[in-house]
């Protein structure tokens, strides 16, 4: 990975987070600085080594797969920017669709 | 002494010997909101007649400040961000769930850096918070709000998080207790996820017995968090009883001592702590704990990488801000995060992704998360051979605001509360002295997983050796 550069204007449409031109310029070299920092992982010998997914050594967290209550209908549409009814309102997703 | 003078300990042993009622307390506590709060600005929004009713309610309840990303029924919880704008939660979190059968009640909701991302609050989309013992400076971060109103004494005591340090590195400068307990110990539902492998919600107190207290309230299972075990909570304060260093073995670890761009003063402070730990009988061990200096890069590939795809649910859809110039779904998604993300949260979702990409996975996440392994292996070694480390809380003191400028300056303020997050250990701040110009230093203790009793009883005695630091205060 030495040496990889950060695309930032790719990679921000990836995030679906669009970008002023200012911004693109401000954050390329900061992140190439924070790429060219991390890449400091490279030097260290990891063969072997299992990865650590969380603060803890964790097992699966079962429990019985039963219906309890959840959040009321109205308490979770009641953020919405934009509702119809019971729904969630959005643009049109689907291309050539009638809207 | 005034009421929002008193901790915990103090405010429960009053309220139940009837000298004054929850709502006194409440009401003690906005005056001081009211008079100061405009120079501090710990807080972002404060429901007066909410904590009042919910004070006359529950008499005997101790008010608890909450950081702005902890929701709590009925109230905003914006995260800091513009992007949650008009937002109401409709659940309380856990950790409110608890902290209201255990005899507190949510009074206030404090700032912080946006998403909970920063070491200064500076961060923030809604305000500045000013550091209540040097108002030129910032109050570390990001829980700098919960750690503002706590050394200003504009609550009894407030929850903040930490992920790399933002419960204890603002603790260290606004002379608070600050405890992060170990990964796993309290329930993370309801609490907005910046990294979910780090993030912990955490006490930040007058006391370390006030730790105690409100960790006991806060810890435990939860069904709603997969990663809380059954473990039973401990009773905190009532293991304190006799907390002493004596015969305590108290590791030093060289890698923290080895740093540059270590400020002298923090330097003189924390060998002073080493000396006072070594008076009151404890043993001085020096440990190594050799992947140190690979914590920074790991922390922040690890914590980016999470933090994108957790920040994924903003996409103007169910809750949030929306752009009014979407054209189509991708446009809305685009432009909605555009406007409601600041400059850090955008760095850090690019970053994140980037490392997340195809192709680079590997090579960033995947390596990140063994080195991760090695990291917390050099603590169990460690913790096999001592009780306990010291190391300093933060490399300088409160610095000014726009002082650090370029983000990655910013991130090595966090050198040293870093690894044992990333260990999912637990860890604290404690009060330790001031600089000559009067600004509060802490030091870090850290302990193992789950090993709570150890850290409070080990703060416990270091803050009894130390006495009370207090600094000259602005407010």
């Amino acid at each position: 990975m030495a040496g990889t550069k950060i695309d930032v204007a790719y990679v921000s449409d990836l995030a679906r987070l669009e970008l002023t031109e200012e911004e693109k310029a401000l954050f390329q070299p900061q992140l190439e600085s924070i790429v060219k920092y991390v890449e400091k992982i490279s030097e260290v010998d990891v063969d072997g080594v299992e990865p650590m997914m969380h603060g803890r050594a964790l097992v699966n967290a079962f429990r019985e797969d039963v219906v309890r209550p959840s959040m009321d209908r109205e308490k979770a549409l009641a953020n919405a920017p934009s509702r119809v009814g019971d729904e969630f309102l959005l643009p049109k997703i689907v291309e050539g669709a009638e809207s | 002494m005034e009421l929002y003078e008193l901790g915990i300990k103090a405010a429960q042993e009053g309220l139940s010997k009837g000298e004054f009622t929850s709502m006194e307390l409440v009401e003690s506590i906005i005056s001081r909101v009211h008079a100061v709060d405009g120079k501090v600005g710990a807080y972002l929004t404060f429901d007066e007649e909410g904590a009042l009713e919910l004070a006359k309610a529950n008499p005997g309840a101790v008010p608890i400040a909450i950081k702005d990303l902890i929701n709590v029924s009925g109230q905003p919880c914006t995260c800091g961000s513009k992007i949650l704008k008009g937002y109401v939660s409709p659940y309380d979190a856990t950790v409110v769930k608890n902290l209201k059968s255990n005899g507190f009640i949510p009074a206030g909701r404090v700032n912080m850096d946006e998403f909970a991302m920063g070491s200064s609050t500076e961060n923030s989309a809604l305000g500045v918070t000013r550091n209540p013992y040097a108002l030129d400076r910032v109050p570390g971060g990001s829980s700098g709000g919960s750690a503002a109103a706590v050394g200003g004494d504009l609550c009894i005591a407030a929850l903040g998080t930490d992920t790399g340090g933002s419960i204890r590195q603002p603790a260290s400068f606004c002379n608070c207790v600050g405890v992060k307990p170990s990964y796993g110990r309290v329930s993370r539902f309801g609490v907005t996820a910046f990294a979910s492998s780090l993030d912990q919600v955490g006490p930040m107190t007058k006391s370390v017995e006030d730790a105690a207290i409100l960790l006991k309230a806060i810890a435990g299972h939860d069904d709603m968090d997969g990663t809380t075990p059954l473990d039973a909570v401990p009773d905190y304060p009532a293991l304190l009883e006799g907390a002493t260093l004596k015969g305590v073995k108290i590791g030093l670890p060289k890698e923290y001592f080895e740093v540059s761009g270590f400020d002298p003063e923090v330097k003189r402070i924390t060998e002073e702590a080493i000396r006072r730990c070594e008076a009151a009988g404890a043993e001085l061990v020096e440990v190594s704990l050799p992947h140190t200096e690979y914590a920074m890069a790991v922390y922040y590939i690890i914590a980016p990488a999470e933090a994108s795809a957790n920040l994924a649910r903003f996409d103007g859809v169910r809750y949030g801000h929306r752009s009014d110039k979407a054209v189509d779904v991708m446009s809305l998604y685009m432009k909605s995060r555009a406007e409601g993300f600041g400059p850090e949260v955008k760095r850090r979702i690019i970053m994140g992704t980037y490392v997340l990409s195809s192709g680079y996975y590997d090579a960033y996440y995947g390596r990140a998360q063994k080195v991760r392994t090695l990291i917390k292996r050099d603590f169990d070694e460690a913790f096999a051979k001592v009780d306990a480390l010291l190391t300093p809380c933060s490399p300088t003191p409160a610095f000014r605001h726009g002082e650090l400028q370029d983000p990655l300056t910013m991130y090595l303020n966090d050198l040293f509360t870093i690894p044992s997050a990333l260990a999912g250990v637990c860890a604290a701040s404690v009060p330790s002295g001031a600089t000559s110009a009067g600004l509060p230093v802490g030091v870090q203790f850290i302990c193992g997983g789950f090993e709570e009793t150890r850290l409070l009883k080990v703060c416990k005695a270091f803050e009894e050796a130390t006495g009370r630091v207090s600094p000259r205060r602005e407010v």
